[in-house]
């Protein structure tokens, strides 16, 4: 584990990218290869199965530590990070391991399939042979999310410099499902014709936000547009007489959508579309709230089927005939797509994006601003010429959004966030006024500056009237606008309502608490938009 | 029930039978006052004691005060109290001060700290009835390694800055940190080279015979080439200025005991938070507690809810006083 606490501890002594990438990339020259593979399969993503809970973990550091239980779980959110806090905690090591990190990780999956007690003492045996810094590391392999400041695309970047190939092809190889037991260094980086995992996606193109409008973007002649749908964005893939849907976020939601089992009476092999999942009334998508209840479902029970049927907004064509699309024009992908979508029958679950027609920007933005009333998010622009790009290239794709609604609240709670906004109040509760009460109805953890963070923390700690655990209940003082996506009826919401993206887009220090919104108003909103 | 030594006032704290407040945030007529850091030495009060060796700071900060002096260890009697000041080890000057009224001792620590620094006078534990004490660092994740550790690693990055051409800049308070980090730096590696803000307070401590190494001053014309391998010591606030810009591609480091926590040291995006504290840690706070033999201790600013749990469950009759004391903070750049 030295090697690669060495490694860790170079990518965070620095907060240059160049530096990580070169720290990275020598560490892919020099380490052992099992220890590489599971370093490439850990910053993508992937980490070995659980072996201990966090509530035994924190039992066991608790122990070891001689230290009462409930001091470590308020020591905890101080830190910010349960693997941290243990490895504070525990007394000096007595040895010094010098063993591979896949050593450990071999560790830890023997021990998953051990007694408990017998975990304990593996665990208890390597925290007593690792300093602080390896320490952080092994409760981060039991405790999952590697994110410790180096992105998967830096990740890339780095292995790319590493082993001489291309970017864009080892992000198309990383893809998919595999493990360091599926796959060997061989095969994942290097071989000439890998045996190509017949379910494995392309990288998603995706598009930055426009924020000044299209005028900068030359003439509209050279441009395509379609609406910005809020649905799933995903692939749908049909190879080896089998069909796969994955998500932008990289997991596998087949089972989760039964109805594109029918896209393959209808397509050949060899087709991978880009486009957007969507539960449809028939005519137009239904709010974001019923595809949230196919997801993470390994079975969906009929009534969900009927209730909110999924169908699929193509947006694009990456493979044809078995071969990769991606280098041709998208204008000529669009064509060829609509070519194939033609065909099928009405009830098919999947349609081609309707093209918008326009021959100015004005035009467009007059049709931007119907979105809302086709229950879309926005418009997508897409240079005619474009290529599908792997991952977030500026220039060609751009996504024009509509201004999102906004509500004047109060905040009446807040919460200390994790990981980098540790020990700061980040996490708040937010109220509309209902006559002289006030009726919570969303949280917000984002839109705030580091610095406006801080003086709300200041704030918080002179302005608390009651804790609950973690959650302090604060003076009804300050006013926020809140900025969201979208608006729905929601049984299970004290106030009837569920927004969709809520962020702080401002704080109202200009607006005395009692001029915040009310229910009516959100009421209102629901009533129009919902 | 007799008067207890010291209470807790709206202006701060109080003792009764002597007439004085102790590090008060409300304006009074005597102050007694623990160090010279902004949260316990106030503007304001008729009149001030303090450690002789803290008055040349405070009145450096404050200006024309009438200020008296007292000697560590030295006895004095105001009203019915017998007061004394003792080394507390947070910053050059700063103390404990003890007060005595009919047998029963109560010890006001202020900030303090228990490991040696080889700059400030040693923390001397005073044994008393009560013990008002600070939490600024009292969770368990604290623990501070050895001065001497932190010392090699400071100067390690030194050096390694020196050899790729970049110059390092450390970030730390103008008083108390600022000259403990020299204190612990190396000036064979290179000149050291300090803001006006540290370098006025160096001038304040050399003048009353303190030991520092050799600075130079910024001014308008300074140069980094002018200065070969040369470290910047200045206050956090300019890291982050125009200042910074004379010196070139930098390397910028802060110092302070919150550096020990990844997501506070990411959140001040420096490239090297080096675990420096004046405050004392965990081991430090419970044992300097422990070494005082006080039955009763009263928890200031810092973790005081847990800390003062935590005392509890140790069988001491341990209370939580709300002060506008702030510690080391974590965010701003006071203090």
């Amino acid at each position: 584990m030295k090697r690669f606490a060495r490694l860790y501890a170079e990518i965070d002594a620095t907060t240059r990218t160049s530096r990580k990438v070169a720290a990275l990339a020598a560490y892919f020259r020099e380490a052992p290869e099992p220890d590489r593979l599971w370093t490439v399969a850990l910053f993508s993503g992937r980490r070995p199965r659980r072996a201990v809970t966090a509530t035994r973990l924190r039992e066991w550091a608790a122990e070891r530590a001689s230290l009462p239980l409930w001091l470590v779980e308020e020591a905890h959110p101080v830190v910010g990070d349960l693997a941290e806090t243990i490895a504070l905690i525990l007394p000096p090591p007595e040895g010094d391991e010098d063993e591979t990190l896949a050593h450990w990780i071999d560790v830890l999956r023997d021990a998953a399939k051990a007694p408990e007690e017998e975990r304990k003492a593996t665990v208890l045996a390597a925290w007593a042979q690792m300093d602080m810094a390896r320490r952080f590391l092994f409760n981060k392999l039991i405790t999952g999310s590697f994110r410790v400041g180096v992105s998967r695309k830096l990740m890339t970047r780095a292995l790319a410099e590493a082993t001489g190939r291309d970017e864009a092809g080892l992000t198309h190889r990383l893809m998919g499902d595999w493990t360091p037991d599926t796959v060997t260094w061989h095969s994942l980086i290097e071989a000439e014709d890998p045996v190509a995992d017949a379910s494995r996606p392309y990288p998603f193109c995706l598009a930055h936000a426009l924020e000044a409008g299209p005028d900068s973007l030359g003439d509209p002649a050279d441009w395509r547009a379609e609406w910005k749908w809020d649905g799933i964005r995903g692939q749908l893939i049909l190879r080896g007489g089998a069909w796969h849907l994955w998500s932008r976020g990289e997991e596998l939601i087949s089972d989760a959508f039964p109805e594109f089992a029918r896209a393959a009476d209808f397509l050949p092999e060899g087709t991978v579309i880009d486009g957007e999942v969507l539960a449809w009334d028939g005519t137009a998508p239904l709010p974001f709230a019923a595809l949230q209840k196919r997801i993470g479902r390994k079975q969906v029970p009929k009534s969900v089927l009927a209730q909110a049927p999924a169908l699929m907004i193509a947006y694009d064509l990456l493979e044809w005939q078995g071969e990769d699309l991606r280098a041709v024009p998208f204008a000529e992908r669009r064509a060829q797509l609509d070519t194939l979508l033609a065909p099928l029958p009405g009830d098919a679950p999947i349609l081609p994006s309707p093209p918008l027609a326009f021959d100015s920007w004005e035009g467009l933005a007059a049709q931007r601003a119907t979105a809302r009333d086709r229950r879309a998010e926005g418009l997508m622009l897409k240079r005619a010429d474009s290529p599908y790009h792997a991952g977030r290239k500026r220039g060609d794709w751009w996504k024009w959004k509509l201004d999102p609604f906004t509500i004047d609240a109060v905040m009446i709670y807040a919460q200390a966030g994790s990981g980098r906004r540790a020990n700061l109040y980040t996490d708040f509760t937010f109220a509309v006024w209902d006559g002289n009460a006030l009726v919570p109805f969303t949280k917000a953890y984002s839109g705030l500056s580091d610095d406006e963070f801080r003086q709300i923390t200041a704030w918080v700690g002179r302005n608390t009237q009651q804790r609950f655990g973690p959650v302090r209940q604060v003076v009804p003082e300050h006013v926020f606008e809140i900025a969201f996506e979208g608006i729905q009826a929601s049984p299970r919401h004290k106030s009837g309502v569920a927004l969709r993206f809520p962020r702080m887009a401002r704080w109202r220090k200009d607006k005395p608490v009692q001029e915040a919104n009310t229910l009516a108003d959100l009421k209102a909103m629901l009533a129009a938009y919902g | 029930m007799r008067a207890p030594v010291l209470t807790f006032t709206p202006n701060g704290i109080y003792c009764p039978a002597g007439d004085f407040h102790i590090d008060p945030w409300g304006r009074v007529d005597r102050a007694l006052i623990t160090h010279g850091h902004s949260d316990h030495a106030r503007a304001g009060h008729a009149r001030y004691l303090a450690t002789a060796a803290a008055a040349p700071v405070i009145r450096h900060r404050l200006g024309a005060i009438e200020l008296d002096t007292i000697a560590y260890g030295e006895r004095r009697r105001i009203g019915d109290a017998t007061v004394s000041f003792h080394p507390a080890g947070h910053v050059p000057g700063s103390a404990q001060i003890r007060v005595e009224v009919g047998g029963e001792v109560c010890v006001a620590s202020g900030d303090y700290k228990t490991e040696p620094d080889g700059l400030c006078e040693p923390f001397e534990p005073v044994r008393c009835h009560s013990f008002i004490t600070e939490s600024t660092f009292g969770l368990p994740v604290f623990r501070w390694r050895p001065q001497a550790e932190v010392a090699a690693e400071l100067n390690q990055w030194w050096r390694d800055c020196a050899q790729a051409g970049v110059t390092p800049l450390l970030g730390a308070y103008s008083f108390g940190k600022a000259q403990r980090l020299l204190a612990m730096l190396d000036p064979a590696i290179g000149p050291i080279l300090t803001h006006g803000a540290v370098e006025n307070t160096n001038a304040v401590l050399r003048a009353q015979g303190l030991r520092l190494p050799e600075t130079v001053q910024v001014t308008p014309e300074t140069r980094a080439t002018d200065h070969p391998g040369a470290l910047v010591l200045a206050p956090p606030s300019a890291l982050g200025s125009t200042w910074v810009r004379r010196f070139g591609a930098v390397s910028t480091g802060f110092a302070s005991g919150w550096m020990q926590l990844r997501g506070i040291r990411r959140r001040r995006s420096v490239d090297r938070g080096f675990v420096v504290s004046d405050h004392a840690d965990w081991d430090g706070l419970n044992a300097a507690i422990a070494a005082t033999g006080a039955e009763n201790v009263f928890v200031t600013h810092g973790y005081t809810e847990i800390f003062s749990r935590w005392l509890t469950e140790r069988g001491l009759n341990a209370g939580i006083v709300k002060t506008e004391f702030r510690g080391e903070a974590a965010e701003d750049d006071a203090a």
